[in-house]
């Protein structure tokens, strides 16, 4: 290599690296970033069966069921204008509950039932999924008001 | 007894006492009037040429380290002591809590850890005041201005928008307590080290700041910065290392590394470190790689303030996210924005006056170094997307998550390729060597490889990925040829530092095997039983005894009582699913089985109908040589710190004798 040409070879190699991570980077996101979606914008927008998605709303009353293997559990998720059932194995998170809010992990089935890989739910107080923010669910009336 | 005469409630300690928080609030202001002192002398000195104006710069950078010192120490006594008319200790400390806790909350809040940030900064540049001797005089002073000029942008956030000295009156009888998910001694290890490796590299950004105010980028500009990076460098990767652990036993979903955003902020700064470490020994070495060195130096630091607006500014949903206050994220952001934008500017402004460096050929030691920096760069560039995508999608009104699939489809290949690297980087010989010579000196590792893929091919088939199947043969083939450096070569009489690479390229190798063994091999059940059932997995049998009640001291539990056993003797597990009064949260203890040859995982879950309870179990074959090869990684950048120094020292004193 020439001496003084290096710097400037360098310099297009570092170029072609970074525009390289970036393209990289733009095609990986179009298939593996996973889009938050509401209840309702799963029945207006639809979502294809075994694409990764996080599903978020709140968890309706008296629809939490126990399978018989005790590790299997089926609910559903709502917005106030729409209602998704959803399954999940696994231990669910302390704070999961009934009138509760959740942001769920995972994809579709062929028959439109969310099988859930992971469960965040509410923490505390302090913590709660940003995805939820501005949801206010009404434990009487099973009514989802967005505060915006 | 008159009151007022006992020791800890008399009025004089009471009065003492009641001082702590100014105090450290007072030793706060003066730290930060002196960073600005020494940031005016430094440049005020260098520009006049005045060495009695630069005289006072050590001193005050000194004093600074000494101030904030004294700033953390009272807030750490604070909270020792639960004092409840302070609000950062109302907020986040409990008089119940274990003393541990108390001591180690000090910085498991926003206040606090931001103190603790100022205060490594502080004694950092005091280090770089009493200890530098390698750099000549005006790139000292620069250094150090640059260091106060960052210094000052961090107190200035901190007393403006973040006092942890704040009172509240009237004083509440008792706190609110610490999140029962950092209550773990991993609180008291993890943020310090880390800390103190961020903003280690602030030392490095300082170095290149007064390189390029001063026009000295050269060989002995990188073998003065060389021993601030691998130091800050070490600490980042041991801070790492122990926050992948506490995670992994903590969360209890079995997992060491989930791409949370705050993850990835610690992991962007190690990247950029690990480009630098490496880029400086070239320029040490061989005097090139000049400019991008010191842009690395830039990149580094910067990484380290990114992460910290990352998790401060509340503006990503992370376990580590404290409370969110949007004033804060933009103070900031706009920090950030005036550090790497000038260091940036500046780099434009003088780096077409840094000469070009020494040349080298396209096979040389130097080429796979530069392979190495542009790899870590662009796993760099992928992981900043991926964090950066949900903000920018946000703004166009899409939520989106990025995680693990995203990082490990595109990290993990070219991650691979860097272990690749790895292996024919140290058998390369600087400025100039032949590709039949390190064919040659790579074919045992070679033919090592081949033999695995084959072995596990037969053994392995259909059972597991291509990544992990890639990483396990390149792991084994790494393993080798980081050993080859030592090869024919007296062992006694081979530096320290040669010692350092080979085993730090050996820890890459260990945590790349304990990565893909743990992917491909890893056995999970999930089941519901009942006190007194036996449990097949793995290899392994677990008996069921019973569910008991137990207390510890700010806690309940229960506790499942459960018999491991392989073949031979049992072993009692105990995992716990706890409840904590303050704040009222229930987070589950994981048992955990430590074995040569892996680690058994048990979670209780709740209780289900029928008596049953839920459990979760895992077999991760070798998954402990991740945090293995990481505290290797860490050993091996020590081992080359202590010999590059005692090197140094040798040769300053045989340098001495001779003139005697």
């Amino acid at each position: 290599m020439k001496a003084k040409h290096q710097r400037l070879i360098l310099a297009l190699a570092a170029l072609v690296a970074l525009v390289g991570a970036g393209l990289l980077a733009a095609s990986a996101l179009k298939d593996e970033a996973a889009y938050f979606y509401a209840p309702n914008d799963v029945r207006t927008k639809g979502v294809e069966p075994g694409k990764a998605v996080r599903l978020g709303g709140m968890v309706v009353k008296n629809s939490l069921k126990r399978a018989a293997d005790g590790v299997t559990i089926r609910f559903d998720v709502t917005d106030g204008k729409a209602t998704v059932p959803a399954t999940f194995s696994g231990i669910a998170p302390d704070l999961f509950k009934e009138g509760s809010g959740v942001v769920a992990e995972g994809s579709f089935d062929a028959k439109g039932t969310f099988v859930a890989t992971n469960l965040l739910a509410k923490h505390d107080e302090r913590y709660m999924p940003r995805e939820l923010e501005g949801m206010n669910y009404n434990e009487s009336t099973h009514e989802m008001k967005a505060e915006r | 007894m008159d009151p007022r005469l006992r020791g800890d409630d008399g009025w004089f300690c009471r009065g003492i006492a009641s001082m702590i928080a100014e105090t450290g609030l007072a030793a706060l202001w003066l730290a930060a009037s002196l960073a600005l002192l020494q940031l005016v002398l430094a440049f005020a000195g260098l520009k006049g040429g005045k060495p009695d104006l630069l005289a006072a710069v050590r001193p005050a950078a000194v004093a600074q380290g000494v101030l904030t010192a004294i700033a953390f120490a009272s807030l750490i006594t604070l909270f020792l002591r639960s004092d409840m008319s302070v609000l950062l200790v109302v907020t986040n400390s409990h008089s119940m809590k274990p003393w541990l806790y108390k001591f180690a909350g000090t910085w498991g809040n926003h206040e606090g850890s931001m103190l603790l940030w100022v205060t490594v900064m502080g004694v950092a540049g005091a280090a770089v005041a009493l200890f530098e001797r390698a750099l000549q005089r005006n790139a000292h002073m620069a250094t150090l201005g640059g260091q106060a000029a960052i210094s000052l942008g961090f107190y200035a956030f901190l007393l403006f928008s973040s006092n942890p000295f704040a009172r509240i009156d009237p004083a509440p009888a008792d706190g609110q307590g610490l999140n029962p998910l950092l209550q773990d001694p991993g609180l008291a290890f993890h943020p310090p080290t880390l800390y103190l490796g961020y903003v280690g590299l602030s030392v490095a950004f300082s170095f290149a700041i007064g390189a390029l105010l001063t026009r000295q980028v050269d060989a002995a500009f990188a073998r003065a910065m060389r021993p601030w990076v691998l130091g800050a460098w070490v600490l980042l990767t041991l801070g790492i290392t122990a926050g992948s652990y506490w995670a992994y036993y903590e969360l209890g979903w079995g997992g060491w590394w989930f791409w949370d955003p705050v993850e990835n902020a610690s992991l962007m700064p190690w990247l950029a470190a690990t480009a630098l470490l490496h880029s400086v020994t070239v320029l040490a070495t061989r005097d090139a790689l000049r400019a991008w060195t010191v842009m690395l130096a830039v990149v580094a630091f910067s990484m380290s303030m990114v992460g910290t607006f990352l998790v401060r500014s509340g503006i990503l949903t992370s376990v580590h996210a404290f409370a969110v206050d949007p004033t804060r994220g933009s103070f900031i952001l706009g920090l950030l924005a005036l550090y790497i934008g000038g260091a940036l500017a500046l780099f434009g402004w003088r780096i077409g006056s840094v000469r070009e460096g020494a040349p080298f050929e396209l096979v040389s030691r130097e080429t796979m170094l530069v392979v190495n920096n542009l790899l870590l760069t662009v796993i760099l560039g992928l992981v900043l997307i991926g964090t950066l995508y949900p903000l920018m999608t946000e703004a166009f009104g899409h939520k989106v998550s990025v995680g693990a699939p995203y990082f490990d489809r595109i990290a993990g290949p070219i991650a691979l390729a860097l272990m690749v690297a790895m292996a024919a980087g140290p058998l390369t010989r600087w400025r100039k060597d032949q590709a039949r010579a390190v064919g040659k000196r790579l074919l045992i590792p070679l033919c090592i490889a081949l033999l695995v893929s084959i072995s596990l091919s037969l053994f392995a088939w259909g059972r597991i990925g291509i990544l992990p199947f890639l990483g396990l043969v390149i792991a084994v083939a790494v393993g080798v040829s980081s050993l080859a450096p030592l090869w024919k070569r007296k062992l006694l009489r081979t530096p320290l530092f040669t010692y350092g690479m080979v085993v730090a390229h050996l820890g890459c190798a260990v945590s790349l095997a304990g990565m893909a063994c743990d992917s491909a091999f890893t056995v999970e059940k999930l089941v519901a039983a009942r006190p007194g059932d036996m449990i097949q997995t793995a290899g392994w049998s677990l008996r069921f005894r019973q569910i008991i009640p137990i207390a510890g001291d700010n806690w309940t539990a229960l506790q499942a009582d459960m018999d491991a056993s392989r073949g031979g003797s049992s072993v009692l597990i105990r995992p716990q699913s706890r409840f904590f009064a303050s704040p009222p949260t229930t987070t589950s203890e994981a048992a955990l089985l430590t074995r040569w040859d892996g680690q058994l995982y048990v979670v209780l879950g709740e209780e289900v109908e029928g008596g049953r309870w839920q459990l979760r179990i895992w077999w991760k074959p070798f998954v402990t040589l991740i945090w293995l090869g990481g505290i290797m990684i860490a050993l091996g950048g020590a081992l080359a710190l202590v010999g590059r120094e005692r090197r140094g020292w040798l040769m300053k004193w045989r340098a001495r004798e001779a003139r005697r």
